[in-house]
């Protein structure tokens, strides 16, 4: 026995201290690289926040963006703008995004149309938002003349993160597990009742997380409602889906683009609402993820 | 070589017995036909294909009312394919195709037009790995009653199943509790008081022990003897000591094959074919 042990024992090289070694350094390189993404993101903030944090005041939220004089200056517009544009998104995409993927999940043949489908959301996903803006102007804005209203605005955005609501709610029904329906099948319901009463209740933390992440993408997107033409100066709160608007990241770009230093303030000032409604949007979608983990069952 | 070496245990002595067992020695048969008026569900040259590997091979199976009747074989044979074809589950893989006839009291559920929701109704079914919904108890139980019309008491109808299933007394202070709570074999009692809620005929149990402990599997098989004075049931396992204990009779499949079908006693005692010897005496499988 002790000599199988020390013919054996010859026969390796452990070096262990030379591979614990070589696993420390990986693990201090990869603390760097991560910690070098997080210094910009510190010093982008609190540059941000240096600019902007003195210029934010209830008269700020409350007042119309003015050319003239940047201490009058607000985003109430801009505001309402992006208020109105995430209610258009949210209600335009999350119904046609989830629609899309319970039908290809639960329903669609597995063929070579619907893979090829797969595929193609996938890459949609990944189009630049200005190319929807350019499809925007093409089809919302001339076709079907709506003008550069918010509804335009609202539906171009819908199509930019339909792909990502159809993705997310595809991955969280994947997520249920196939048990689940056979349980449903087996005790004689429909297909319909199957997704309705099983599949969508436990794919719904999923689907919620994917819808949030996706209208927290479109709140800070600014090209596609540039190239329609969302103005940029604009007095007055959206009262309809067919009147003018701005929004906050529209309203950013233009005070950032202004000669004058005050408006570089209140552009700072702006994203620091922005982020302030990101923020808690992701905090949402974070906790939401969290609590489904803790709670999965199977 | 390798291959064998690196796959499963049972898998590997399988595939060294292959040679010695593959050649389909059949003597002389008993007639295994029931009258009609005894079978629930009937076989006929039944062949289910997975693109085209076929699964089940031409069975001619009777299943006798009030019964139990048990399925066994070596991994692989196409017993819990055949038995998941008897309430149309494998309408659920995009690939399984269906030759032959299956009849239901008659009915043959795989003719065009027959819908298999109702058929599914009438027979139950338990899976391998206790599959509760993740809802309340008592929604476990009432929930396939409610979706399929049920117009008596739903409450009642909770506290009968449970009764049945022998799993009312360990549940009737936490009907709303989550079904995720309770143990693996509880959970799998509640998974058969859900089938039976529904009054169905036939029962399916596909390896129901297979992810309990002893005691639970035991609470379970004397739950299988109890439920056929109701029901018909079809128990598909590779444990050949769980057919011998608990099934009246016993069919034996090997690679998609129906060998041998009989009384339990005369399947384990006198086998008419060699493989079915050579399996129930551990030769391989």
């Amino acid at each position: 026995m002790t000599g199988a042990t020390a013919v054996s024992s010859s026969l390796f090289m452990p070096r262990v201290q030379r591979r614990r070694r070589s696993g420390r350094a990986f693990e201090l390189l990869c603390m760097l690289l991560s910690l070098f993404g997080l210094a910009f993101l510190a010093v982008l903030i609190g540059r941000v926040l240096w600019e902007g944090a003195s210029w934010i005041s209830v008269k700020f939220l409350t007042n119309f963006p003015s050319q003239m004089f940047p201490e009058n200056a607000g985003i109430k517009s801009a505001l309402w703008g992006t208020i109105w544009l995430m209610a258009i998104t949210t209600l335009t995409a999350v119904p046609i995004g989830v629609a899309a993927a319970v039908y290809l999940e639960e329903y669609a043949p597995r063929n070579r149309l619907t893979k090829l489908i797969h595929f193609n959301i996938t890459n949609l996903a990944g189009v630049p938002s200005i190319v929807y803006g350019i499809l925007g102007l093409a089809v919302f804005v001339r076709w079907f003349r709506l003008d550069r209203s918010v509804l335009s605005g609202g539906l171009i955005l819908c199509l930019l993160v339909l792909p990502v609501v159809t993705i997310a709610s595809r991955e969280a029904l994947l997520a249920v597990p196939k048990s689940i329906r056979e349980a449903a099948y087996a005790l004689g319901a429909t297909r319909w009742q199957t997704v309705r009463w099983h599949v969508l209740p436990a794919a719904l933390p999923g689907i919620m997380t994917g819808i949030i992440l996706a209208v927290s993408r479109a709140i800070g997107e600014a090209a596609p409602l540039i190239i329609i033409g969302a103005v940029t100066y604009v007095a007055f709160v959206p009262t309809g889906p067919l009147d003018y608007f701005t929004a906050l990241p529209i309203q950013i770009y233009a005070w950032t683009d202004a000669s004058q230093p005050e408006f570089h303030h209140l552009a700072a000032a702006g994203i620091i609402v922005l982020l302030g409604i990101l923020l808690p949007m992701n905090a949402v979608a974070v906790a939401v993820r969290a609590s489904q983990q803790r709670k999965k069952l199977w | 070589m390798v291959k064998v070496l690196e796959s499963e245990a049972p898998a590997r002595r399988v595939a060294l017995d292959l040679p010695l067992v593959r050649i389909p020695d059949r003597g002389p048969q008993r007639e295994h036909a029931l009258p009609s008026s005894e079978r629930v569900i009937r076989a006929e040259q039944l062949t289910i294909r997975y693109g085209t590997f076929a699964a089940v091979r031409e069975v001619t199976l009777d299943i006798p009312s009030h019964r139990v009747t048990a399925i066994i074989g070596p991994s692989g044979c196409g017993k819990s394919t055949l038995l998941r074809a008897m309430n149309r589950m494998n309408d659920f893989v995009p690939s399984a195709s269906v030759a032959g006839k299956l009849f239901f009291r008659g009915e043959d559920i795989y003719r065009p037009g027959f819908d298999p929701v109702e058929l599914r109704r009438r027979i139950g079914m338990v899976f391998q790995k206790p599959n509760p919904f993740p809802k309340s108890i008592a929604k476990n139980v009432s929930w396939g009653a409610a979706i399929n019309g049920y117009q008596g008491n739903l409450d009642d109808l909770v506290e009968r199943a449970l009764h049945q299933a022998a799993l009312w007394d360990e549940v009737k202070d936490k009907l709303d509790d989550n079904a995720y709570t309770l143990s693996g074999g509880q959970q799998q009692r509640l998974c058969i008081a859900r089938a039976i809620a529904l009054q169905p005929e036939v029962l399916l149990m596909d390896e129901p022990c297979s992810a309990l402990d002893p005691i639970a599997t035991a609470r379970i098989e004397d739950l299988i003897d109890q439920l056929k004075a109701q029901y018909t049931v079809v128990l598909v396992t590779h444990n050949m000591q769980q057919a011998a204990r608990v099934s009246d009779r016993t069919a034996f499949m090997y690679m998609g094959e129906l060998i041998e079908v009989d009384d339990t006693t005369v399947i384990f005692t006198k086998p008419t074919q060699k493989k079915t010897q050579d399996y129930i005496t551990g030769r391989f499988g």
